[in-house]
Protein backbone atom coordinates (compact mmCIF):
# COMPACT_ATOMS: atom_id res chain seq x y z
CA UNK A 1 0.00 0.00 0.00
CA UNK A 2 1.35 3.15 -1.13
CA UNK A 3 1.89 6.36 1.44
CA UNK A 4 -0.65 8.04 0.06
CA UNK A 5 -3.31 5.24 0.30
CA UNK A 6 -2.00 4.91 3.86
CA UNK A 7 -2.72 8.92 4.54
CA UNK A 8 -5.87 8.97 3.07
CA UNK A 9 -6.88 6.36 5.08
CA UNK A 10 -5.71 7.50 8.32
CA UNK A 11 -7.59 10.72 7.37
CA UNK A 12 -10.85 8.76 6.83
CA UNK A 13 -10.52 6.75 10.03
CA UNK A 14 -9.77 10.40 11.89
CA UNK A 15 -13.05 11.72 10.50
CA UNK A 16 -15.12 8.85 11.37
CA UNK A 17 -13.51 8.48 14.62
CA UNK A 18 -15.76 11.53 15.64
CA UNK A 19 -18.45 9.41 14.02
CA UNK A 20 -17.32 6.39 16.56
CA UNK A 21 -17.56 9.14 19.32
CA UNK A 22 -21.07 10.06 18.73
CA UNK A 23 -22.27 6.42 17.96
CA UNK A 24 -20.01 5.54 21.63
CA UNK A 25 -22.30 8.27 23.41
CA UNK A 26 -25.64 6.91 22.22
CA UNK A 27 -25.33 3.15 21.76
CA UNK A 28 -22.63 3.08 25.00
CA UNK A 29 -23.20 5.41 27.17
CA UNK A 30 -27.07 6.45 26.77
CA UNK A 31 -28.03 2.92 25.51
CA UNK A 32 -30.02 4.43 22.62
CA UNK A 33 -29.28 3.23 19.91
CA UNK A 34 -29.77 6.05 17.76
CA UNK A 35 -30.03 5.53 13.55
CA UNK A 36 -30.33 9.46 12.99
CA UNK A 37 -26.49 9.54 12.34
CA UNK A 38 -26.78 8.20 8.65
CA UNK A 39 -29.09 11.35 8.03
CA UNK A 40 -26.89 13.88 10.46
CA UNK A 41 -23.11 12.74 8.52
CA UNK A 42 -24.57 14.63 5.06
CA UNK A 43 -26.44 17.14 6.81
CA UNK A 44 -23.15 18.41 8.26
CA UNK A 45 -21.23 18.12 5.16
CA UNK A 46 -23.92 19.82 3.47
CA UNK A 47 -24.65 22.33 5.59
CA UNK A 48 -21.14 23.47 5.84
CA UNK A 49 -20.33 22.87 1.86
CA UNK A 50 -23.20 25.35 0.93
CA UNK A 51 -22.24 27.93 3.69
CA UNK A 52 -18.69 27.66 2.79
CA UNK A 53 -19.93 27.95 -1.38
CA UNK A 54 -21.62 30.90 -0.40
CA UNK A 55 -18.42 32.28 1.10
CA UNK A 56 -18.56 32.21 4.66
CA UNK A 57 -15.93 31.55 6.98
CA UNK A 58 -15.26 27.60 7.60
CA UNK A 59 -15.26 28.23 11.15
CA UNK A 60 -18.64 29.39 11.35
CA UNK A 61 -19.79 27.06 8.78
CA UNK A 62 -18.54 24.21 10.29
CA UNK A 63 -19.58 25.38 13.65
CA UNK A 64 -23.81 25.65 11.91
CA UNK A 65 -22.92 22.16 10.93
CA UNK A 66 -22.47 21.06 14.84
CA UNK A 67 -25.66 22.86 15.60
CA UNK A 68 -28.05 21.20 12.79
CA UNK A 69 -26.32 18.18 13.98
CA UNK A 70 -27.38 18.78 17.43
CA UNK A 71 -31.24 19.98 16.22
CA UNK A 72 -31.77 16.32 14.72
CA UNK A 73 -30.60 14.35 17.78
CA UNK A 74 -32.70 16.42 19.55
CA UNK A 75 -35.78 15.63 17.37
CA UNK A 76 -34.89 12.06 16.91
CA UNK A 77 -34.94 12.46 21.02
CA UNK A 78 -38.42 14.68 21.18
CA UNK A 79 -39.94 11.73 19.12
CA UNK A 80 -38.90 9.00 21.26
CA UNK A 81 -39.19 10.45 25.03
CA UNK A 82 -42.65 12.65 24.07
CA UNK A 83 -44.28 10.18 22.22
CA UNK A 84 -42.65 6.97 23.00
CA UNK A 85 -41.73 6.06 19.53
CA UNK A 86 -39.11 3.15 19.96
CA UNK A 87 -35.68 4.58 19.52
CA UNK A 88 -34.62 2.98 16.56
CA UNK A 89 -37.77 4.18 14.86
CA UNK A 90 -37.46 7.18 16.01
CA UNK A 91 -34.13 7.58 14.46
CA UNK A 92 -34.70 5.97 11.05
CA UNK A 93 -37.45 9.07 10.88
CA UNK A 94 -35.35 12.05 11.12
CA UNK A 95 -33.07 9.95 9.15
CA UNK A 96 -35.45 9.81 6.12
CA UNK A 97 -36.24 13.10 6.58
CA UNK A 98 -33.00 14.11 6.68
CA UNK A 99 -32.19 12.86 3.20
CA UNK A 100 -34.64 15.44 2.05
CA UNK A 101 -33.42 18.12 4.29
CA UNK A 102 -29.84 17.80 2.94
CA UNK A 103 -31.38 18.34 -0.43
CA UNK A 104 -32.76 21.49 0.35
CA UNK A 105 -29.82 22.68 2.48
CA UNK A 106 -27.48 21.91 -1.00
CA UNK A 107 -29.78 23.06 -3.72
CA UNK A 108 -27.82 20.35 -5.76
CA UNK A 109 -27.22 16.60 -5.08
CA UNK A 110 -23.17 17.76 -5.27
CA UNK A 111 -20.98 20.63 -4.10
CA UNK A 112 -17.55 20.77 -4.74
CA UNK A 113 -15.04 22.62 -2.17
CA UNK A 114 -11.80 23.03 -4.81
CA UNK A 115 -9.66 25.74 -3.29
CA UNK A 116 -12.23 27.18 -0.87
CA UNK A 117 -10.77 27.86 2.43
CA UNK A 118 -11.62 25.36 5.05
CA UNK A 119 -10.61 24.67 8.69
CA UNK A 120 -7.15 22.83 7.39
CA UNK A 121 -5.94 26.40 6.47
CA UNK A 122 -5.46 27.25 10.47
CA UNK A 123 -2.89 24.72 10.81
CA UNK A 124 -0.71 25.75 7.69
CA UNK A 125 2.10 26.38 10.59
CA UNK A 126 2.18 22.78 10.81
CA UNK A 127 4.16 23.34 7.41
CA UNK A 128 7.88 23.68 8.09
CA UNK A 129 7.60 20.85 10.53
CA UNK A 130 5.86 17.93 8.13
CA UNK A 131 8.54 19.69 5.09
CA UNK A 132 11.13 18.55 7.56
CA UNK A 133 9.59 15.00 7.83
CA UNK A 134 9.90 14.95 3.90
CA UNK A 135 6.21 13.89 3.85
CA UNK A 136 4.13 15.05 1.38
CA UNK A 137 2.23 18.23 2.15
CA UNK A 138 -1.14 18.43 1.37
CA UNK A 139 -2.18 14.71 2.79
CA UNK A 140 -0.43 15.12 5.58
CA UNK A 141 -0.98 18.28 6.71
CA UNK A 142 -4.93 17.33 6.41
CA UNK A 143 -4.21 14.28 8.81
CA UNK A 144 -2.34 16.68 11.02
CA UNK A 145 -5.12 18.93 11.67
CA UNK A 146 -7.64 16.37 12.10
CA UNK A 147 -5.93 14.18 14.67
CA UNK A 148 -5.01 17.49 16.51
CA UNK A 149 -8.89 18.46 16.09
CA UNK A 150 -10.27 14.71 16.96
CA UNK A 151 -7.76 14.21 19.90
CA UNK A 152 -8.93 17.66 21.54
CA UNK A 153 -12.16 16.91 21.24
CA UNK A 154 -11.72 13.07 22.98
CA UNK A 155 -10.03 14.51 25.64
CA UNK A 156 -13.08 16.84 26.32
CA UNK A 157 -15.71 14.44 25.77
CA UNK A 158 -13.74 12.19 28.39
CA UNK A 159 -13.56 14.87 30.32
CA UNK A 160 -16.91 15.57 30.67
CA UNK A 161 -18.37 11.92 31.28
CA UNK A 162 -15.93 12.52 34.23
CA UNK A 163 -18.08 15.05 35.56
CA UNK A 164 -21.15 15.15 37.55
CA UNK A 165 -23.02 15.75 34.65
CA UNK A 166 -21.32 13.03 32.71
CA UNK A 167 -21.69 10.54 35.30
CA UNK A 168 -25.31 11.31 35.54
CA UNK A 169 -25.54 10.82 31.86
CA UNK A 170 -23.81 7.05 32.34
CA UNK A 171 -26.18 6.05 34.95
CA UNK A 172 -29.51 7.44 32.84
CA UNK A 173 -27.83 4.69 30.16
CA UNK A 174 -27.05 2.08 32.78
CA UNK A 175 -29.85 1.89 35.21
CA UNK A 176 -32.53 4.67 34.39
CA UNK A 177 -34.71 3.55 37.56
CA UNK A 178 -31.96 4.02 39.90
CA UNK A 179 -31.08 7.57 37.68
CA UNK A 180 -34.52 8.42 38.75
CA UNK A 181 -34.17 7.49 42.30
CA UNK A 182 -30.71 9.57 42.64
CA UNK A 183 -32.49 12.52 41.32
CA UNK A 184 -31.17 12.62 37.85
CA UNK A 185 -33.82 13.95 35.37
CA UNK A 186 -32.98 10.95 32.81
CA UNK A 187 -35.31 12.38 29.88
CA UNK A 188 -33.04 15.82 29.66
CA UNK A 189 -29.75 13.44 29.67
CA UNK A 190 -31.37 11.38 27.06
CA UNK A 191 -31.83 15.25 25.20
CA UNK A 192 -27.99 16.21 25.68
CA UNK A 193 -26.35 12.96 24.59
CA UNK A 194 -28.29 12.27 21.91
CA UNK A 195 -27.89 16.01 20.73
CA UNK A 196 -24.31 15.79 21.42
CA UNK A 197 -23.94 12.74 19.74
CA UNK A 198 -25.18 14.08 16.37
CA UNK A 199 -23.45 17.13 16.96
CA UNK A 200 -20.30 15.18 16.94
CA UNK A 201 -21.34 13.38 13.59
CA UNK A 202 -22.44 16.34 11.70
CA UNK A 203 -19.06 17.60 12.69
CA UNK A 204 -17.11 14.67 11.17
CA UNK A 205 -19.62 15.38 8.48
CA UNK A 206 -18.21 19.12 8.00
CA UNK A 207 -15.03 17.83 8.01
CA UNK A 208 -15.62 15.33 5.43
CA UNK A 209 -16.25 17.67 2.91
CA UNK A 210 -13.47 19.77 3.53
CA UNK A 211 -11.28 17.46 3.64
CA UNK A 212 -12.75 15.28 1.12
CA UNK A 213 -13.80 18.49 -1.32
CA UNK A 214 -17.09 18.15 -1.89
CA UNK A 215 -20.31 17.09 -0.01
CA UNK A 216 -22.79 14.55 -1.61
CA UNK A 217 -26.33 13.44 -0.17
CA UNK A 218 -25.51 9.83 -0.64
CA UNK A 219 -22.57 9.68 1.95
CA UNK A 220 -24.53 9.29 4.63
CA UNK A 221 -25.27 5.30 3.71
CA UNK A 222 -23.50 3.30 6.04
CA UNK A 223 -22.30 5.82 8.60
CA UNK A 224 -24.04 3.81 11.65
CA UNK A 225 -22.32 0.97 10.72
CA UNK A 226 -18.88 1.86 10.03
CA UNK A 227 -18.95 3.74 13.47
CA UNK A 228 -20.58 0.76 15.35
CA UNK A 229 -17.28 -1.19 13.52
CA UNK A 230 -14.77 1.16 15.13
CA UNK A 231 -16.58 0.92 18.08
CA UNK A 232 -16.33 -2.73 18.82
CA UNK A 233 -12.98 -2.77 16.90
CA UNK A 234 -11.58 -0.56 19.65
CA UNK A 235 -13.01 -2.50 22.69
CA UNK A 236 -11.86 -5.37 21.35
CA UNK A 237 -8.50 -4.58 21.16
CA UNK A 238 -8.62 -2.08 24.52
CA UNK A 239 -10.61 -4.46 27.32
CA UNK A 240 -11.00 -1.70 29.75
CA UNK A 241 -13.49 -0.55 32.52
CA UNK A 242 -11.39 3.17 32.42
CA UNK A 243 -13.76 5.65 30.28
CA UNK A 244 -10.74 7.64 29.35
CA UNK A 245 -9.34 4.48 27.40
CA UNK A 246 -12.52 3.68 26.56
CA UNK A 247 -13.56 6.95 24.59
CA UNK A 248 -9.36 6.69 23.21
CA UNK A 249 -10.24 3.10 21.66
CA UNK A 250 -13.04 4.62 19.74
CA UNK A 251 -10.17 6.28 17.98
CA UNK A 252 -7.63 3.92 17.41
CA UNK A 253 -10.70 1.53 16.28
CA UNK A 254 -11.92 4.10 13.45
CA UNK A 255 -7.98 4.40 12.60
CA UNK A 256 -7.48 0.87 12.63
CA UNK A 257 -10.96 -0.18 10.59
CA UNK A 258 -10.24 2.59 7.73
CA UNK A 259 -6.64 0.83 7.71
CA UNK A 260 -7.99 -2.75 7.39
CA UNK A 261 -10.08 -1.71 4.89
CA UNK A 262 -7.82 0.09 2.99
CA UNK A 263 -5.45 -2.87 3.10
CA UNK A 264 -8.21 -5.11 2.01
CA UNK A 265 -9.16 -3.09 -0.87
CA UNK A 266 -5.40 -2.82 -2.11
CA UNK A 267 -5.04 -6.73 -1.98
CA UNK A 268 -5.60 -7.09 -5.72
CA UNK A 269 -6.23 -10.92 -5.25
CA UNK A 270 -9.01 -10.73 -3.21
CA UNK A 271 -10.64 -8.89 -6.45
CA UNK A 272 -12.49 -6.06 -4.28
CA UNK A 273 -13.58 -2.96 -5.22
CA UNK A 274 -14.13 0.53 -2.99
CA UNK A 275 -17.82 -0.23 -3.76
CA UNK A 276 -17.75 -3.10 -1.80
CA UNK A 277 -16.73 -0.83 1.29
CA UNK A 278 -20.33 -1.41 2.95
CA UNK A 279 -20.82 -4.92 1.98
CA UNK A 280 -17.44 -5.65 3.72
CA UNK A 281 -18.43 -3.64 6.67
CA UNK A 282 -21.62 -5.53 7.15
CA UNK A 283 -20.02 -8.68 7.22
CA UNK A 284 -17.60 -7.53 9.48
CA UNK A 285 -19.84 -6.20 11.95
CA UNK A 286 -22.26 -9.17 11.76
CA UNK A 287 -19.25 -11.40 12.52
CA UNK A 288 -18.05 -9.00 15.59
CA UNK A 289 -22.14 -9.71 16.74
CA UNK A 290 -21.32 -13.66 16.30
CA UNK A 291 -18.25 -14.50 18.22
CA UNK A 292 -19.19 -16.06 21.15
CA UNK A 293 -17.06 -14.67 23.94
CA UNK A 294 -16.39 -11.38 23.01
CA UNK A 295 -16.93 -8.24 25.32
CA UNK A 296 -19.62 -6.75 23.34
CA UNK A 297 -21.96 -3.88 24.54
CA UNK A 298 -24.19 -4.54 21.18
CA UNK A 299 -24.99 -8.12 21.37
CA UNK A 300 -27.93 -7.20 23.93
CA UNK A 301 -29.28 -4.71 21.57
CA UNK A 302 -29.56 -6.73 18.78
CA UNK A 303 -29.38 -10.40 19.47
CA UNK A 304 -32.07 -12.08 20.84
CA UNK A 305 -31.12 -13.63 24.21
CA UNK A 306 -30.18 -17.50 24.12
CA UNK A 307 -33.93 -19.65 24.39
CA UNK B 1 -42.78 13.36 57.77
CA UNK B 2 -44.99 11.44 56.04
CA UNK B 3 -48.50 11.96 55.56
CA UNK B 4 -50.72 9.90 53.35
CA UNK B 5 -54.58 11.51 52.67
CA UNK B 6 -57.53 9.35 51.36
CA UNK B 7 -54.78 8.07 48.49
CA UNK B 8 -56.21 6.21 45.58
CA UNK B 9 -54.22 4.58 42.97
CA UNK B 10 -55.58 2.55 39.98
CA UNK B 11 -53.73 0.86 37.80
CA UNK B 12 -55.03 -0.56 34.01
CA UNK B 13 -58.14 1.98 34.31
CA UNK B 14 -61.09 0.67 32.02
CA UNK B 15 -59.48 -2.66 31.15
CA UNK B 16 -60.46 -6.21 32.39
CA UNK B 17 -57.24 -5.75 34.02
CA UNK B 18 -58.19 -2.96 35.97
CA UNK B 19 -56.38 -3.06 39.70
CA UNK B 20 -57.44 -0.84 42.25
CA UNK B 21 -53.79 -0.93 44.71
CA UNK B 22 -55.00 1.62 46.98
CA UNK B 23 -58.12 2.77 47.88
CA UNK B 24 -58.07 5.39 49.96
CA UNK B 25 -55.18 4.91 52.20
CA UNK B 26 -54.76 7.31 55.22
CA UNK B 27 -51.19 6.97 56.60
CA UNK B 28 -49.12 9.43 59.19
CA UNK B 29 -45.97 8.54 59.99
CA UNK B 30 -44.33 11.34 62.24
CA UNK B 31 -40.43 12.63 62.41
CA UNK B 32 -38.16 9.49 63.57
CA UNK B 33 -40.54 7.02 63.45
CA UNK B 34 -39.93 3.35 61.80
CA UNK B 35 -42.63 1.70 60.41
CA UNK B 36 -42.96 -2.04 59.08
CA UNK B 37 -45.80 -2.79 56.86
CA UNK B 38 -47.08 -6.02 56.23
CA UNK B 39 -49.73 -7.56 53.83
CA UNK B 40 -50.41 -10.47 51.52
CA UNK B 41 -49.54 -9.88 47.94
CA UNK B 42 -51.49 -7.31 45.93
CA UNK B 43 -52.50 -5.83 49.45
CA UNK B 44 -50.94 -2.31 48.07
CA UNK B 45 -47.61 -2.18 49.97
CA UNK B 46 -45.38 -1.41 46.81
CA UNK B 47 -47.76 0.38 45.32
CA UNK B 48 -47.59 2.44 48.63
CA UNK B 49 -43.42 2.98 48.47
CA UNK B 50 -44.09 3.59 44.57
CA UNK B 51 -46.85 6.37 45.44
CA UNK B 52 -44.44 7.94 48.06
CA UNK B 53 -41.28 7.86 45.62
CA UNK B 54 -43.30 9.18 42.81
CA UNK B 55 -42.85 6.08 40.68
CA UNK B 56 -46.65 5.65 40.68
CA UNK B 57 -49.00 8.82 40.82
CA UNK B 58 -52.17 9.53 43.23
CA UNK B 59 -55.15 9.68 41.09
CA UNK B 60 -56.63 11.34 44.37
CA UNK B 61 -55.82 12.52 47.65
CA UNK B 62 -52.82 13.61 48.95
CA UNK B 63 -48.77 12.97 49.69
CA UNK B 64 -46.48 15.07 51.48
CA UNK B 65 -43.30 14.90 52.64
CA UNK B 66 -41.72 16.90 55.71
CA UNK B 67 -44.50 19.14 54.97
CA UNK B 68 -44.37 19.63 51.44
CA UNK B 69 -47.39 18.88 49.19
CA UNK B 70 -45.43 16.57 46.84
CA UNK B 71 -48.26 14.79 45.11
CA UNK B 72 -47.79 15.72 41.49
CA UNK B 73 -44.18 15.76 41.47
CA UNK B 74 -41.98 13.19 39.40
CA UNK B 75 -39.84 11.03 40.72
CA UNK B 76 -36.67 12.70 40.11
CA UNK B 77 -37.86 15.84 42.07
CA UNK B 78 -38.79 13.56 45.15
CA UNK B 79 -35.44 12.51 45.35
CA UNK B 80 -33.98 15.90 47.60
CA UNK B 81 -36.72 14.90 49.97
CA UNK B 82 -36.54 11.06 50.15
CA UNK B 83 -34.26 8.09 49.58
CA UNK B 84 -34.84 4.29 48.61
CA UNK B 85 -33.79 0.83 48.77
CA UNK B 86 -34.99 -1.57 46.05
CA UNK B 87 -36.04 -5.47 46.70
CA UNK B 88 -33.19 -6.37 44.01
CA UNK B 89 -29.84 -5.38 44.84
CA UNK B 90 -29.44 -5.25 40.83
CA UNK B 91 -32.09 -1.99 40.96
CA UNK B 92 -30.46 -0.05 43.38
CA UNK B 93 -26.76 0.07 41.87
CA UNK B 94 -25.27 0.59 38.37
CA UNK B 95 -23.66 -2.54 38.11
CA UNK B 96 -21.21 -0.88 35.10
CA UNK B 97 -20.13 1.72 37.07
CA UNK B 98 -17.71 1.50 40.00
CA UNK B 99 -18.56 1.81 44.13
CA UNK B 100 -17.11 5.26 44.14
CA UNK B 101 -18.88 6.64 41.09
CA UNK B 102 -22.17 4.92 42.74
CA UNK B 103 -21.85 6.89 45.81
CA UNK B 104 -20.98 9.47 43.68
CA UNK B 105 -24.25 9.57 42.21
CA UNK B 106 -26.02 9.18 45.53
CA UNK B 107 -23.79 12.48 47.09
CA UNK B 108 -25.07 14.63 44.45
CA UNK B 109 -28.88 13.12 45.13
CA UNK B 110 -31.43 16.34 45.15
CA UNK B 111 -28.40 18.99 43.83
CA UNK B 112 -27.91 20.56 40.50
CA UNK B 113 -25.60 18.29 38.60
CA UNK B 114 -22.38 20.61 37.29
CA UNK B 115 -19.28 20.06 35.43
CA UNK B 116 -17.16 20.00 37.75
CA UNK B 117 -15.87 16.31 38.22
CA UNK B 118 -17.72 13.64 40.02
CA UNK B 119 -15.19 12.41 41.90
CA UNK B 120 -12.19 14.27 44.47
CA UNK B 121 -10.11 13.41 46.79
CA UNK B 122 -12.07 14.79 49.75
CA UNK B 123 -14.93 13.06 48.31
CA UNK B 124 -13.25 9.27 47.86
CA UNK B 125 -12.10 10.28 51.55
CA UNK B 126 -15.27 10.76 52.74
CA UNK B 127 -16.37 7.12 50.89
CA UNK B 128 -14.08 5.37 52.37
CA UNK B 129 -14.65 6.34 55.40
CA UNK B 130 -18.29 5.18 55.04
CA UNK B 131 -17.22 1.87 53.45
CA UNK B 132 -15.17 1.14 56.62
CA UNK B 133 -17.84 1.29 58.73
CA UNK B 134 -19.66 -1.79 56.97
CA UNK B 135 -16.86 -3.83 57.85
CA UNK B 136 -16.76 -5.80 54.85
CA UNK B 137 -13.41 -4.58 53.11
CA UNK B 138 -15.40 -2.75 50.59
CA UNK B 139 -12.97 0.35 51.77
CA UNK B 140 -10.57 -0.44 49.38
CA UNK B 141 -12.44 -1.41 46.11
CA UNK B 142 -13.82 1.90 45.62
CA UNK B 143 -12.83 1.55 41.68
CA UNK B 144 -14.22 -2.20 41.33
CA UNK B 145 -16.91 -1.91 39.42
CA UNK B 146 -20.56 -2.34 41.36
CA UNK B 147 -21.31 -5.71 39.46
CA UNK B 148 -18.55 -7.39 40.91
CA UNK B 149 -20.18 -7.23 44.58
CA UNK B 150 -22.65 -10.31 46.08
CA UNK B 151 -26.07 -9.03 47.17
CA UNK B 152 -26.00 -8.45 50.12
CA UNK B 153 -22.53 -6.30 49.68
CA UNK B 154 -24.28 -4.64 46.98
CA UNK B 155 -27.82 -3.81 49.40
CA UNK B 156 -25.44 -2.83 52.32
CA UNK B 157 -23.44 0.03 49.68
CA UNK B 158 -27.14 1.00 48.76
CA UNK B 159 -27.97 1.40 52.43
CA UNK B 160 -25.35 3.96 52.62
CA UNK B 161 -25.99 5.34 49.11
CA UNK B 162 -29.18 6.55 50.71
CA UNK B 163 -27.51 8.58 53.72
CA UNK B 164 -25.30 10.37 51.73
CA UNK B 165 -27.68 13.16 50.45
CA UNK B 166 -28.65 13.83 53.90
CA UNK B 167 -32.70 13.34 53.26
CA UNK B 168 -34.66 11.89 56.27
CA UNK B 169 -36.90 9.74 54.51
CA UNK B 170 -36.01 6.03 53.66
CA UNK B 171 -37.77 3.76 52.08
CA UNK B 172 -37.12 0.30 52.25
CA UNK B 173 -38.92 -2.18 49.99
CA UNK B 174 -38.52 -5.61 51.24
CA UNK B 175 -34.54 -4.86 50.58
CA UNK B 176 -33.69 -8.18 52.44
CA UNK B 177 -36.16 -10.40 50.57
CA UNK B 178 -33.58 -12.07 48.25
CA UNK B 179 -30.47 -12.12 50.44
CA UNK B 180 -29.68 -15.39 52.56
CA UNK B 181 -30.84 -15.43 56.02
CA UNK B 182 -27.18 -14.36 57.45
CA UNK B 183 -26.75 -11.46 55.14
CA UNK B 184 -30.53 -10.38 55.16
CA UNK B 185 -29.87 -10.32 59.14
CA UNK B 186 -26.65 -8.22 58.60
CA UNK B 187 -28.35 -6.01 56.53
CA UNK B 188 -31.45 -5.54 58.98
CA UNK B 189 -28.85 -4.90 61.50
CA UNK B 190 -27.06 -1.98 59.59
CA UNK B 191 -30.48 -0.43 59.07
CA UNK B 192 -31.23 -0.69 62.51
CA UNK B 193 -28.04 0.94 63.06
CA UNK B 194 -28.15 3.58 60.05
CA UNK B 195 -31.81 5.00 60.41
CA UNK B 196 -30.98 5.28 64.65
CA UNK B 197 -27.45 6.71 63.95
CA UNK B 198 -29.05 9.05 61.53
CA UNK B 199 -32.36 10.08 63.23
CA UNK B 200 -34.40 8.86 59.86
CA UNK B 201 -38.50 8.37 59.01
CA UNK B 202 -38.14 4.97 57.51
CA UNK B 203 -41.04 3.30 56.19
CA UNK B 204 -40.03 -0.64 55.33
CA UNK B 205 -42.28 -3.76 53.75
CA UNK B 206 -41.36 -6.88 54.43
CA UNK B 207 -42.48 -10.01 54.32
CA UNK B 208 -41.75 -11.37 57.36
CA UNK B 209 -43.77 -11.31 60.82
CA UNK B 210 -40.76 -11.29 62.91
CA UNK B 211 -38.66 -8.87 61.12
CA UNK B 212 -41.92 -6.83 61.25
CA UNK B 213 -42.00 -6.91 65.09
CA UNK B 214 -38.75 -6.77 66.01
CA UNK B 215 -37.85 -3.66 63.87
CA UNK B 216 -39.49 -0.13 63.84
CA UNK B 217 -41.54 1.59 66.63
CA UNK B 218 -44.68 1.06 64.82
CA UNK B 219 -46.24 -1.73 62.49
CA UNK B 220 -49.10 -1.33 59.93
CA UNK B 221 -50.69 -4.21 58.13
CA UNK B 222 -52.13 -2.98 54.31
CA UNK B 223 -55.12 -4.74 52.91
CA UNK B 224 -57.00 -4.23 49.54
CA UNK B 225 -55.57 -0.99 49.78
CA UNK B 226 -55.95 0.32 52.75
CA UNK B 227 -54.81 0.27 56.23
CA UNK B 228 -56.21 -2.77 58.17
CA UNK B 229 -54.41 -2.14 61.09
CA UNK B 230 -51.88 -0.40 62.82
CA UNK B 231 -50.06 -0.89 65.95
CA UNK B 232 -47.67 0.22 68.41
CA UNK B 233 -46.39 1.06 71.48
CA UNK B 234 -47.08 -1.66 74.83
CA UNK B 235 -49.58 -3.49 72.56
CA UNK B 236 -46.64 -4.12 70.05
CA UNK B 237 -44.41 -4.67 72.89
CA UNK B 238 -46.34 -7.69 74.04
CA UNK B 239 -47.40 -9.19 70.60
CA UNK B 240 -45.52 -12.24 69.28
CA UNK B 241 -45.91 -13.36 65.76
CA UNK B 242 -48.60 -15.92 66.79
CA UNK B 243 -50.68 -12.70 68.03
CA UNK B 244 -49.90 -11.01 64.82
CA UNK B 245 -50.50 -14.00 62.54
CA UNK B 246 -54.25 -14.21 64.11
CA UNK B 247 -54.74 -10.60 63.53
CA UNK B 248 -53.67 -11.37 60.42
CA UNK B 249 -56.08 -14.12 59.75
CA UNK B 250 -58.94 -12.13 61.25
CA UNK B 251 -58.94 -9.22 59.06
CA UNK B 252 -58.55 -11.41 56.06
CA UNK B 253 -60.90 -13.78 57.32
CA UNK B 254 -64.10 -11.21 58.03
CA UNK B 255 -63.54 -10.30 54.31
CA UNK B 256 -63.98 -13.73 53.15
CA UNK B 257 -67.18 -13.78 55.55
CA UNK B 258 -67.83 -10.39 53.80
CA UNK B 259 -67.80 -12.54 50.60
CA UNK B 260 -69.55 -15.21 51.92
CA UNK B 261 -72.64 -13.37 52.68
CA UNK B 262 -72.67 -11.40 49.70
CA UNK B 263 -72.84 -15.14 48.04
CA UNK B 264 -75.50 -16.61 49.62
Amino acid sequence: MSLIATLGAIEIGLVFALVALGVYITFRVLDFPDLTVDGTLPLGAAVAAAMIAGGINPVWATAAAIIAGCLAGTVTAWLNIRFAILHLLAGILTMTALFSINLRVMGVPNIPLMNRPTVIDFFTWLNPFIAAMGLPARPTLRVMALLIIVTVIAALLARFLKTEFGLAMRATGANPRMARAQGIRTDMYIYVGVALSNGLVALAGALFAQTAGFADVSIGTGTIIAGLAAVILGETIFRTRSIVVAVFSCLIGAIAYRLAIALALNAGWLGLRASDLNLVTAVLVGIALMLPGVANPLRSLFKRSAP
Amino acid sequence: MISVRDVHVTFGRGTPLENRALRGLDLAVADGEFITVIGSNGAGKSTLLNVLSGDARAESGTVEVDGIDVTRWPTPKRAGLIARVFQDPMAGTCERLTIEENMALAQARGRTRGLGPALDKPRRVLFRDKLAMLGLGLEDRLGDSMGLLSGGQRQAVSLLMSTLAGTKTLLLDEHTAALDPRTAAFVLDLTRRIVEEQKLTALMVTHSMRDALDHGSRTVMLHEGKVAFDIAGERRKTMDVPDLLQLFKQVRGEELADDSLLLS
